[in-house]
C-alpha cells in the first residue's frame, strides 16, 4: 500500500515540476508565426494532394500568405470558391480559372488492341514498362495497371475491367493532376470541363506511321488529317503523325468526329443523336470540298 | 579453402542441364534480323542499304557515340530493309534484315581451327583490331570491350579477372567453351594481358564445373601468367564486383567501377572473341548460345549468329512445348523475358530459355515480417526493405541516394529470398531510375 502511494505522490511530484519547466522553455523558445497561416489552411479542402504543387495544404497556405499577392498559385480542388475566400481573406483578387478535368487519352480497350503475351509480375505500370513496353504491340499506349488509380485520392479514377482502361468520373473529379504525373506513358490530360462537360478529345498519344499504328490498335491516330481539314474553327493541329484537339479554340461542333476512320476522336458527354433519315441528297459527294 | 565473394548470395538450384551437351553448329536460316543496339550506349548507325550485298564480317553499323560498337553482318546475302523493329522488350530499334544467300566470308577472316599462339600485335593494333571487330562483353552487359581494355588516364589495372563462373543456372555457353577451347580463352587473356600492360591474370570458375576446371587447370600449366581459380557456388559470383571480391578480396567502392581496385573482369566468352579478332581477324558475328528449359526435349549448346530471331530458334527446337509460360533470353536470374517472339539473338545473348508456370509463378504478396532475409543475402550490402519502401511512395529520394542505391546490382537475390514473396527488386529499380535521373540533372545543372 505504502508503495502506491509513494509511487502515485512522486510521479505526479514530477509531472508538476516537469510541466513548469516545459511552461517556461515553450515560452523562452516560442516560434511566432502568422496566425493567418493558420486561417487560411482553414479555408483550404484538406486533401493534402499537392495539385497545386505544394507538399499539402498548409504549405500551400504559407506560400501564399508569406507571397505579396496570390499571383499564380491555385488550389485546382477547392477551385474558384475557396480561392475567391482566401483571396477575401488576405484582401486580394484572384482570376477566376476555368474547372479542369482529366482526360486519359488512349482507346486500346482489350477489343482494340491484340493481346502478344500477358504480364504476371507485380501490378503497377512503371513497374512494367521499366521491363518492356506492354502486353499490345503499342509502344504508347495504356499498360492498364492502374497507376492513376492508386494516385487518385478521391476515388474519380477507375479501371473498367471490360475495355481494361482507366475512366474517370467527372463529377468526383478535381483535376488536380495526381493522375497526370503518375501515368508513365503521359497519357493523362487536364483540360478544361466545357459546357454541360461536353468534350472532343483524340484518346490517341500513338506518334508512329498511320500503317504501323494500324496493326497495333484499331482505335489509334494513324495521322490522315482528315480531321484538321474538316475542322471549321482550326482547333485541331497534326504533328508526328497524332491530331491533337486544342479544347480553347473547339466549339464542339463534332464533324471531326464523323470523319475519323479509326475512331479515335471521341465525343464525351453529348446526348445520343437522333437517327436522320438518309436521302440521296445526302450520299451525294460535296462540292468542291 | 575455395574462394568465394564476402556479403550475402544464395543457392538457386543449378539445374544445368546442357553441361554435358557439345556445342553443335545452328544452321543458318533464310533470313536474319540484326539489331543495330548490340551493345551498351547509343545503338550503331547502319551503313548499308536496301539491295546491297553483303559478306560474313562486313560492317554494317558504324559506332554512333563513344560508348557503341561496330555492327558486321553475320551472314552473306542481300540487305533486304533497314527499318526499326521491336527488340525483345518492344522497343523501336534499327535492324538490318538480311536474306541469306549462301556463306561467303570476307577474304581476310581465317576460319581455320589452327591454334595461332603467337601475338604479333602491338598494343595499339590489339586495341584497335578489337574494336573494329565490334568485341562487346559477352557476360550479359554489353559494354564495348576495348573501354575496358583503356583505363582512364591515371587508373591503373594491375590484375585480368576472366570470368568463367557462370552462376546463372541453366546456362552453360561459358561452361562448354572452356572444355572445348581453353587455348583460345588463355591466348585471349595473354592478348588482353598485352593490351593493359600487366602480368598477372586470373580465372575464375564455380566449383560446379569440374570438368571445365580441369580442362583449365592442364591448359594454364602453358600459360603462366594465369592462374585459375576455384570459387564456392553463391550467386551472383559472375557479378563484376563479386569476382573481384571473391578473387582479390578487394572491394569496389561505392559508385565506382573496378578499375579502381586495379582490376579488369572479362568474361571467358569475351576473352574467346577477343582471341577470333586479333588472332583470326574474325568480327563478333557468332556466340555459343545454350538452348534449355525443363520442358524441352533436346537439351543443347549451339553456336549461332547474332540476328538469328527467336522465332526461328523455336521453330527449330521444334514448336513451343506445351508446359513452357515463360521464355527468357539469358539466366533465369537476370535474362529478360522476350515479350516480342520475333525479336533477334544478340551478342550477348548467353542463353534461350523456357520456363514452366511452376518455376516462374509468383506467389501473392503479404505483409513484410522483419526477417531481414534480403539484407542478409545482398551482395552489395545494400537493405532492399528499406529502398523498396523508399521507392515505392515516390518520395525520398535524397534517402535513396544516401542509401546508396545506385550500388544495387539487380540480381534479384533480395526478391528471390523473400518470404513473403514482396517484389523488392521490381520497385528498388523504379527508385534506382528516378535517383539516377535527378543525379543526372543535378550534374547538367552544374
Amino acid at each position: 500500500m505504502n508503495t502506491v502511494l509513494i509511487t502515485i505522490a512522486s510521479l505526479t511530484l514530477m509531472g508538476f515540476i516537469l510541466a513548469v519547466v516545459l511552461y517556461f522553455v515553450a515560452q523562452k523558445f516560442k516560434v511566432e508565426e502568422d496566425p493567418r497561416i493558420d486561417d487560411v489552411e482553414a479555408l483550404m479542402p484538406g486533401a493534402n494532394c499537392g495539385g497545386c504543387g505544394h507538399a499539402g495544404c498548409r504549405s500551400f497556405a504559407e506560400s501564399v500568405v508569406k507571397a505579396p499577392s496570390i499571383g499564380n498559385e491555385f488550389c485546382p480542388v477547392g477551385g474558384n470558391a475557396v480561392m475567391k475566400k482566401v483571396a477575401a481573406y488576405l484582401g486580394q483578387t484572384v482570376e477566376e480559372k476555368k474547372p479542369e478535368v482529366a482526360v486519359v487519352r488512349c482507346n486500346g480497350s482489350f477489343d482494340n488492341r491484340e493481346r502478344a503475351n500477358y504480364y504476371d509480375g507485380y501490378s503497377s505500370c512503371k513497374v512494367m514498362l521499366s521491363l518492356y513496353t506492354g502486353d499490345t504491340g503499342c509502344n504508347f499506349g495504356c499498360a492498364g495497371l492502374g497507376d492513376c488509380v492508386d494516385a487518385c485520392k478521391f476515388d474519380a479514377i477507375h479501371m473498367n475491367s471490360i475495355t481494361g482502361l482507366p475512366e474517370v468520373d467527372d463529377e468526383k473529379c478535381t483535376g488536380c493532376g495526381s493522375c497526370v504525373k503518375a501515368c508513365p506513358q503521359n497519357l493523362i490530360e487536364l483540360r478544361s470541363k466545357g459546357i454541360k462537360d461536353r468534350r472532343v478529345v483524340v484518346l490517341c498519344r500513338n506518334t508512329d506511321k498511320g500503317a504501323v499504328t494500324r496493326q497495333v490498335c484499331r482505335a489509334g491516330c494513324i495521322g490522315c488529317g482528315r480531321c484538321v481539314k474538316v475542322c471549321p474553327f482550326e482547333a485541331i493541329t497534326l504533328e508526328n503523325n497524332l491530331a491533337y484537339i486544342d479544347p480553347e479554340k473547339c466549339r464542339l461542333c463534332r464533324k471531326c468526329v464523323e470523319v475519323c476512320p479509326t475512331g479515335a476522336i471521341h465525343a464525351f458527354n453529348f446526348p445520343p443523336r437522333v437517327p436522320v433519315e438518309v436521302t440521296m441528297a445526302d450520299a451525294l459527294p460535296l462540292k468542291n470540298d | 579453402m575455395e574462394k568465394t565473394f564476402r556479403l550475402g548470395g544464395i543457392h538457386p538450384q543449378d539445374n544445368k542441364l546442357t553441361s554435358e551437351a557439345p556445342v553443335e553448329i545452328f544452321p543458318i536460316l533464310p533470313k536474319v534480323y540484326i539489331s543495330m543496339a548490340q551493345s551498351l550506349g547509343a545503338p550503331a548507325t547502319p551503313v548499308v542499304t536496301k539491295g546491297e550485298k553483303v559478306k560474313v564480317g562486313q560492317v554494317i553499323g558504324k559506332p554512333s557515340a563513344f560508348i557503341s560498337g561496330f555492327v558486321h553482318a553475320s551472314v552473306s546475302g542481300t540487305v533486304t530493309d533497314v527499318v526499326p523493329m521491336a527488340d525483345l522488350a518492344g522497343r523501336k530499334v534499327m535492324h538490318v534484315v538480311i536474306d541469306v544467300e549462301g556463306d561467303e566470308w570476307l577474304p581476310e577472316i581465317d576460319r581455320s581451327k589452327t591454334v595461332i599462339r603467337a601475338i604479333k600485335a602491338s598494343r595499339e593494333e590489339i586495341i584497335e583490331k578489337i574494336k573494329n571487330a565490334g568485341v562487346v562483353g559477352l557476360g550479359g552487359a554489353g559494354f564495348p570491350t576495348w573501354i575496358k581494355l583503356s583505363p582512364p588516364p591515371g587508373k591503373k589495372a594491375e590484375f585480368l579477372i576472366i570470368n568463367g563462373s557462370e552462376c546463372e543456372p541453366y546456362v552453360t555457353a561459358d561452361d562448354r567453351s572452356m572444355r572445348e577451347q581453353p587455348e583460345e580463352i588463355f591466348i585471349g587473356g595473354e592478348i588482353m594481358l598485352k593490351a593493359l600492360g600487366i602480368a598477372k591474370g586470373f580465372v575464375g570458375i564455380e566449383d560446379n564445373k569440374k570438368a571445365a576446371i580441369a580442362k583449365m587447370k592442364e591448359s594454364a600449366k602453358h600459360y603462366p601468367h594465369f592462374e585459375v581459380v576455384v570459387l564456392k557456388r553463391k550467386y551472383p559470383e559472375g557479378g563484376e564486383k563479386q569476382i573481384i571480391n571473391a578473387i582479390t578480396g578487394r572491394r569496389v567502392p561505392s559508385l565506382g567501377l573496378p578499375i579502381d581496385t586495379g582490376c579488369v573482369v572479362q568474361n571467358v566468352g569475351t576473352a574467346l572473341a577477343v582471341y577470333d579478332a586479333v588472332q583470326k581477324n574474325k568480327p563478333l558475328v557468332e556466340s555459343v548460345i545454350t538452348v534449355t528449359g525443363k520442358c524441352i526435349a533436346q537439351q543443347r549448346n549451339f553456336v549461332m549468329r547474332v540476328g538469328t530471331s527467336f522465332a526461328q530458334i523455336l521453330d527449330a527446337i521444334g514448336g513451343l512445348p506445351v508446359e513452357a509460360a515463360k521464355f527468357i533470353s539469358g539466366g533465369p536470374m537476370m535474362g529478360k523475358a522476350v515479350a516480342n517472339v520475333n525479336a533477334s539473338v544478340l551478342k550477348g545473348t548467353s542463353a534461350f530459355l523456357l520456363l514452366t508456370e511452376k518455376e516462374t509463378k509468383r506467389e501473392p504478396e503479404s505483409a513484410c515480417i522483419r526477417c531481414s532475409k534480403c539484407v542478409q543475402v545482398c551482395p552489395m550490402g545494400l537493405e532492399p526493405y528499406l529502398l523498396y519502401k523508399l521507392s515505392k511512395n515516390g518520395r525520398g529520394i535524397a534517402e535513396l541516394e544516401r542509401n546508396d542505391i545506385q550500388d544495387c546490382i539487380e540480381c534479384g537475390c533480395c526478391l528471390y529470398s523473400c518470404p513473403a514473396h514482396i517484389p523488392l527488386l521490381d520497385v528498388i529499380r523504379i527508385g534506382k531510375s528516378t535517383a539516377l535521373k535527378d543525379i543526372k540533372s543535378r550534374a547538367a545543372k552544374k
